[in-house]
C-alpha cells in the first residue's frame, strides 16, 4: 500500500535528518529513488530545482513534491497524489515535532551536556559526507548526458556544473538566479 | 502575549516570503518575533535556534515548533508550524500538478537540460561552505569521506551512517574523558 509506505518512509527521513535541507536530500534520494524506485534520478533532480525556486523550507518542498509524484507515478489518480503530497509533508514533520515538544525543555536545561555535544559534533561532520554522496549520486548521464550520445550536452553540462559550483563557493549568488540562468542557457542551446 | 492567530500570521508571513530554504528564514524570524513583536528576547531566540538546529527534522519547522511551544504551548506550536508551511506546500503542489503536463514539452525539456547540472552543483557546494561551521579538520576529514564512499559506492543507507556517527561521537567523547581523567 503506497500511502502506508509513504508515511513510514517520510517518518524515517524526518527523524534521521540532522543538518538541514541539503542533508535531507541525501536521505530522500536514497529512500525515494534507490530503495522504493518511486521516481527516476532525473525526476528527482527536477524536483530539487523546483523546490529551491519556491518559498519555504527545502525539506518540506521536496517531501510535498515527492509525495505527489510517487503516488501519481504508481498509477493513481492525481487527486490521490494531492493526498500523497500532504501525507509526505505531515510524516516528515511528525516525529521531530513530537520530539521537540518532549525534549525542548530538557535540551535547554542541559545544553552544556558533554555527551550531547559530542554526538552533535560527530553528526555535523558526518552530514557533510551525506551531502557529498547525494551530489555524487546525482552526477549521472541522466542529468549530464553522456559523451558517446551527445558530446555537446556532456561538455556543456560539465561547464555549467563547474561555473555554478565555483560561483556558489566564492560569491554569495542566489541559487534561484543560478537556476534561472542555467535554464536560459539550456533553452538557447537545446531549445532553439 | 501572542494570540494563536497572531502566531499563525507571523509564521505565515515568514514561510510565504522566504526563498532559499529554512536558514534564509532566520533573519526574518528575528526581525518579526524579537524586534517587532518582542515576544522573545535575543538570548531566548538564540537558545531556541541552537536546539532547532541540533534536533532532527526540517530546521524551519523545528524553529516554528519550539517558538510556538515556548509562547503558547502545544496549540501554539501547531499554529506556528501550519502557518509556516501552508503556502510552500500549496505552491509546490500546484507546480507539481502542472509540471506533469509540461514535462514532455520540448522547450521545458531543453530548459531542464541546462538546469540539472546546476542543481547538482548547488548540492555539492554546501559540502564545502558548511565544512568550517561543522568543525572539519585534517584529523576528522576521513569521517565524511568514508561516509560518502559507503553511500555512493556501496549503497549503504544514510540512516545507518547517521546512527553509527551518533553512537561513535558518544563513545569517542567518553573514551577521551577517561584518558584525560587518567592523565
Amino acid at each position: 500500500m503506497i500511502f502506508w509506505k509513504l508515511f513510514y518512509t517520510f517518518c524515517k527521513i524526518g527523524i534521521f535528518n540532522f543538518g538541514g535541507g541539503y542533508a535531507m536530500i541525501a536521505l530522500i534520494q536514497n529512500e525515494v529513488v534507490e530503495k522504493q524506485a518511486w521516481m527516476t534520478t532525473q525526476e528527482f533532480t527536477d524536483i530539487m530545482a523546483v523546490s529551491q525556486m519556491t518559498p519555504g523550507p527545502i525539506g518540506i518542498n521536496v517531501a510535498t513534491y515527492a509525495g505527489y509524484t510517487a503516488v501519481v507515478n504508481a498509477g493513481y489518480d492525481p487527486w490521490l497524489g494531492v493526498a500523497g503530497a500532504f501525507l509526505a509533508s505531515f510524516s516528515v514533520i511528525l516525529l521531530p515535532f513530537i520530539l521537540m515538544l518532549l525534549l525542548a525543555h530538557y535540551l535547554l536545561k542541559h545544553k552544556e551536556n558533554k555527551d550531547l555535544k559530542n554526538v552533535f559534533s560527530s553528526l555535523r561532520i558526518t552530514v557533510l559526507g551525506l551531502i557529498a554522496a547525494a551530489a555524487l549520486l546525482l552526477a549521472t548521464p541522466d542529468n549530464f548526458g553522456s559523451w558517446s550520445q551527445s558530446p555537446l550536452q556532456f561538455c556543456l553540462s560539465i561547464a555549467i556544473f563547474l561555473i555554478v559550483f565555483l560561483l556558489s563557493l566564492k560569491k554569495k549568488i542566489s541559487p534561484i538566479l543560478l537556476i534561472l540562468m542555467s535554464g536560459v542557457v539550456g533553452f538557447m542551446v537545446y531549445g532553439i | 502575549m501572542a494570540g494563536y492567530f497572531e502566531l499563525f500570521w507571523s509564521f505565515f508571513k515568514i514561510g510565504s516570503f522566504t526563498l532559499g530554504g529554512g536558514f534564509a528564514m532566520i533573519p526574518l524570524m528575528e526581525k518579526e518575533l524579537v524586534q517587532q513583536k518582542r515576544w522573545l528576547s535575543k538570548e531566548e531566540f538564540l537558545d531556541l535556534l541552537s536546539i532547532s538546529q541540533a534536533m532532527p527534522g526540517v530546521f524551519a519547522v523545528n524553529m516554528a515548533t519550539s517558538i510556538g511551544y515556548r509562547l503558547r504551548g502545544k496549540t501554539g506550536a501547531v499554529m506556528s508550524v501550519l502557518g509556516n508551511i501552508l503556502v510552500p506546500i500549496l505552491t509546490i503542489l500546484v507546480l507539481a500538478m502542472f509540471f506533469r503536463y509540461f514535462r514532455d514539452n520540448a522547450v521545458v525539456e531543453s530548459i531542464f537540460k541546462g538546469i540539472r547540472p546546476c542543481v547538482v552543483a548547488l548540492i555539492a557546494a554546501p559540502v564545502f561552505t558548511m565544512a568550517k561551521n561543522a568543525g572539519l579538520s585534517w584529523r576528522n576529514c576521513w569521517i565524511p569521506l568514508v561516509a560518502a564512499a559507503l553511500i555512493w559506492l556501496l549503497g549503504v543507507s544514510p540512516v545507518l551512517i547517521i546512527i553509527i556517527a551518533g553512537i561513535g561521537g558518544f563513545v569517542y567523547g567518553r573514551i577521551k574523558d577517561k584518558k584525560e581523567a587518567a592523565a
